[in-house]
């Protein structure tokens, strides 16, 4: 499991436009670097993010190797119900890692 | 120099050349003054935007002007929307001249985003200009075009 | 009383020229360091407040010695006389150190997972605190030999260290800001990196830059130098871990 950061407002009100902001430890290898050796080092990024807000996608990602290492990614969501917020992020090599937090709205 | 029949022959064509140059770069630059990208950074973005004819405005690209490193940049894309289910954003994207690869990030909104804004940090491989685009429910391009000075670490390890 | 004591401050910190490389950064690069919701290091301080709690294999966590409040400060106490050894100790060696110590671990060295997400997390709770290297005085050689290096021409380039940090700071090398060199964001997310590293690290890619063989990894020129630097930047605010490019 690689390390997240998730940073979503505690008690945000309804209707209010929240960000939310995340970030995920992964080098996000390009596929262009070398090693010490001049070998090449294989691809092997994230490519997709989604956040479901109670089950529903409400934001998505497609990364290419350009987004940097430890991808950040802030993104904005109306908030209506309380409920939970899952994250996942997919990626090269069969990556898949879900974390969920919960919202409470006031 | 010497009087070969090439010689005499240049200068009438290249006078017709530049002539015919300049009139073509006449035609070709739009009312908006625009900057020429390479061909497959359109072609890139002519894909993406599959048949729509993209404008200039709406959306707008924050980054900074000078980058001390591009291994991690700061953006901020942003489109003016009311992200009503009428009209609102349904996807942003990011296109590049320099990089190995033209595409850097594609994004997907809804209404229940509130806002068309999303930040993240992006590889730029040297200096060189980024494309961000972005397409509205009713089928709408937008763009806008931003050149980007990347600066390397003298002291290279 | 209150304003002459503000006043007398603020010309204090008008006369003291030391600048940390923070001040020699873009504002986008500085904002990113500001924001702990930004910055990358704080998935390495995340990590190291996690380890911080965790029982090793021994039952022993670094909480259960260390009473809770007591981080704060540590950062800012290193490098200091290990009575051991009696040579200066940075935070990362004793990091390392008491990990082996205390709780089975094998060495890391200051780039080692568990040293760097430790040394982030450190570094965080001493933010703000001054610099307070170790005035015994065992130091004192340490802190002269490391100067001698520090003004030492050295490599291809022959250049020292003093050549570039103090008599070019502020000026451009290429694109690039020549900061004057103080150690108060270590462990620092390096953007040419691309991730978190100490400073011995940051040292290694400066011998580097000027074309000058690296010293031995377990050499004692690296601890006089990083002592050295301490000494140099001692009573500035340390910045918890940075972002650097």
């Amino acid at each position: 499991m690689a390390r997240t950061l998730i940073h979503v407002p505690p008690s945000p009100r309804r209707g209010e436009v929240i960000e939310i902001r995340v970030t995920i430890a992964h080098p996000m290898e390009t596929g262009y670097r070398p090693d010490d050796q001049g070998r090449t080092l294989p691809r092997d990024i994230l490519t997709h993010f989604e956040c479901r807000y109670n089950g529903r996608r409400v934001f998505a990602a497609e990364m290419h190797p350009a987004i940097a290492a430890n991808p950040y990614l802030a993104f904005t969501l109306r908030v209506q119900d309380s409920g939970s917020l899952a994250f996942t992020w997919e990626g090269d090599r069969g990556f898949s890692q879900t974390e969920t937090v919960s919202l409470q709205v006031t | 120099m010497s009087n070969t029949r090439r010689d005499r022959a240049a200068p009438v064509s290249r006078r017709r050349l530049l002539g015919a140059g300049a009139m073509l770069a006449l035609a070709a630059r739009p009312a908006t003054a625009q900057v020429l990208l390479e061909a497959d950074l359109r072609e890139a973005i002519a894909r993406w935007c599959a048949g729509a004819q993209p404008r200039e405005g709406r959306v707008t690209l924050d980054i900074a002007p000078l980058v001390e490193n591009g291994n991690a940049v700061p953006i901020t894309l942003r489109a003016a929307s009311p992200m009503t289910e009428a009209d609102h954003v349904t996807e942003l994207a990011i296109f590049n001249e320099r990089n190995p690869l033209r595409d850097v990030v594609r994004f997907t909104l809804s209404p229940a985003s509130g806002r068309a804004e999303v930040s993240t940090r992006i590889r730029l491989a040297t200096t060189q200009h980024l494309v961000a685009l972005a397409r509205m429910a009713d089928g709408s391009v937008w763009q806008h075009t931003v050149e980007v000075i990347v600066t390397l670490a003298a002291c290279v390890e | 009383m209150a304003i002459v004591l503000l006043l007398g401050r603020a010309l204090a910190a008008d006369a003291d020229p030391r600048r940390t490389g923070f001040d020699f950064m873009s504002p986008a690069l500085q904002a990113l360091q500001r924001d702990d919701t930004q910055n990358p290091a704080l998935l390495w301080v995340q990590e190291g407040a996690a380890l911080w709690a965790r029982p090793a294999a021994n039952a022993k966590a670094c909480a259960t010695c260390h009473a809770d409040g007591s981080q704060r400060g540590m950062a800012a106490r290193h490098p200091r006389i290990d009575e051991r050894s009696g040579r200066p100790i940075t935070l990362a060696g004793r990091i390392d150190q008491c990990r082996q110590a205390h709780q089975g671990e094998a060495a890391q060295g200051a780039d080692g997972a568990g040293v760097l997400a430790l040394g982030a997390y450190l570094a965080m709770a001493s933010r703000g605190l001054p610099l307070a290297p170790d005035s015994d005085p065992r130091m004192a050689p340490w802190v002269e030999r490391g100067q001698r290096l520090w003004q030492q021409r050295m490599g291809q380039l022959n250049l020292s260290c003093a050549n570039c940090h103090d008599q070019n700071a502020g000026r451009r090398l290429g694109g690039a800001a020549i900061p004057q060199a103080h150690p108060t964001g270590y462990p620092s997310y390096r953007l040419e990196w691309q991730t978190l590293g100490s400073l011995p690290r940051r040292l290694r890619s400066c011998l580097a830059g000027v074309r000058a063989e690296p010293f031995a990894p377990d050499a004692v020129e690296w601890l006089a130098l990083e002592t050295y630097l301490a000494r140099r930047a001692s009573g500035m605010a340390l910045e918890g871990p940075s972002v650097r490019p």
